[in-house]
């Protein structure tokens, strides 16, 4: 059984349609690449699986169950999305750290808000902020940014901030974590360590969406690549299927433009 | 020499403008931001209304408007004149709230999109995401603009002789009538220590919000 089914996805902003029906899955412990040109609907379509936009048609499935329905059965309230939101993190091409906080404070800050709603929490208060604290200290200790908890944002460079940012989203033990080309935003070297996060969560089969540029990166760690264009999926397979063996033209040439530039 | 009587007199001068400072701020500050919250309305008639009051308050005179807010009931409506403490006060708490308004607008909307969206993956409660994520961030940035503006309001205090309000300026100026020009540099003196102690006040807090960047 898949993690996740997107089937019919759908979502237009006015008279233009950016997704125009989206299918794909992907099993537990996969990593799933998406590739296209931009303007291609990838963000779209993360921000869809996150709830950050609302798609108007299709379904959305998380271990088998629907979870979302678009259409006339839109009418879910804040609470349901939120809780629908957690099956999903979201890892942005801007960071998004809270500047006002310390980077283990910004790994930290959801957790306890959530905790907040469990039924224990005022008997098990203090039991439960520890727990919370040291599962970030040890997911910034995987990230490798173990000697910056006490760091504000402004005082870490890109890379390291999203490196925060990736040990964030991970606190709430996502079902699937996305990426909104996380490098996009970082220079070459920068762009190294993120990656590098990154193919160690790959080798710990935690479950991935990735938008992303990095063509080769997207060969090394993917289990699945889908190519995107004009708001369908023209292409999916194997990282091998897709990069050397295009069944599509349009795949072939974007993949081209890609390499010669 | 009179500087002991002079001094009594301008100090409850100053303290009738320290009453109008203090009380302008207290209603206009929230004023202000229930006046943003219409600007930034998605109900558009609401909005384009509360743009227009802000454009018509900021547009035209703060002298002008409070003695429209002191004659007008008696000569539009006959009705009885508000109290002159009153009148001022209904004129400046306006006004003012028109321009906190705009500075508390600025400050929400300055907040990137990306934090709001950060909290809300996260799994945050709006208030949550309000309280937690932004509403230090909008502080930060207001604090420069609203230091300004209260500075301003401290000077805008001595309008109020136009309704004959006996306010600092009008106290030394009742000496000046009787031939002495100093009462009038010593009431500046007033004006000079209160702004300095509020730009003291406004760099501790902005030093207080240093620790991070927005």
């Amino acid at each position: 059984m898949p993690v996740l089914e997107v089937k019919g996805l759908k979502k237009s902003f006015g008279p233009t349609a950016v997704l125009k029906g989206i299918d794909f899955s992907i099993e537990k412990g996969q990593a799933l690449s998406i590739i296209g040109p931009s303007g291609s609907g990838k963000t779209t379509l993360l921000r869809c699986l996150n709830f950050l936009e609302l798609a108007d048609a299709g379904t959305i499935s998380v271990n088998g169950k629907v979870i979302y329905r678009g259409g006339d059965l839109k009418k879910y309230s804040d609470a349901e999305i939120r809780k629908k939101r957690l099956h999903f993190g979201l890892v942005f091409q801007n960071f998004n750290l809270f500047p006002q906080y310390t980077a283990l404070k910004n790994v930290t800050l959801a957790g306890e808000m959530l905790a907040r709603e469990r039924p224990d929490y005022r008997a098990r208060k203090k039991e439960i902020l520890e727990e919370i604290e040291e599962n970030a200290r040890a997911l910034l200790d995987q990230v490798g940014l173990s000697d910056k908890l006490g760091f504000y944002p402004h005082q870490l460079s890109g890379g390291q901030q999203q490196r925060v940012a990736i040990a964030r989203a991970l606190a709430l033990k996502p079902d699937i974590l996305c990426f909104d080309e996380p490098t996009s935003a970082l220079d070459p070297e920068l762009t190294g360590e993120v990656l590098k996060v990154i193919r160690s969560l790959a080798e710990k089969n935690t479950t991935m969406v990735i938008v992303t540029h990095e063509m080769q990166f997207a060969r090394d760690v993917s289990d699945i690549v889908l190519f995107m264009d004009g708001g369908v999926v023209i292409e999916s397979g194997p990282p091998g299927q897709i990069f050397d063996n295009p069944r599509v033209t349009r795949t072939k040439q974007f993949l081209e433009r890609y390499n010669g530039t | 020499m009179k500087f002991i009587p002079v001094t009594i007199s301008l100090l409850e001068g100053f303290g009738v403008s320290c009453v109008i400072f203090f009380l302008t701020l207290v209603f206009s500050l929230p004023l202000g931001l229930i006046i943003s919250f219409g600007s930034m309305s998605r109900f558009a008639p609401l909005r384009w209304l509360t743009r227009t009051f802000v454009w018509v308050i900021r547009g035209t005179p703060l002298m002008l408007q409070l003695m429209v807010v002191y004659y007008g009931p008696g000569l539009i409506f006959g009705a009885a004149a508000f109290p002159k403490l009153t009148a001022v006060l209904i004129a400046f708490v306006i006004n003012y709230a028109a321009y906190f308004s705009e500075i508390y607008r600025s400050g929400i909307e300055g907040v990137p999109r990306g934090q709001y969206e950060a909290g809300q993956v996260l799994g945050m409660t709006k208030s949550q995401i309000f309280f937690r994520v932004t509403l230090l961030q909008v502080i930060k940035r207001i604090v420069p603009p609203m230091a300004n503006e209260i500075i301003t309001l401290v000077k805008d205090t001595s309008l109020a002789r136009v309704i004959a309000v006996m306010e600092i300026i009008m106290v030394a100026g009742t000496f000046t009538a009787k031939g002495l020009i100093w009462p009038l540099f010593y009431a500046g003196l007033f004006y000079l220590a209160f702004c300095g102690i509020l730009t003291l006040l406004f760099n501790y807090i902005e030093r207080k919000l240093s620790y991070f960047r927005v």
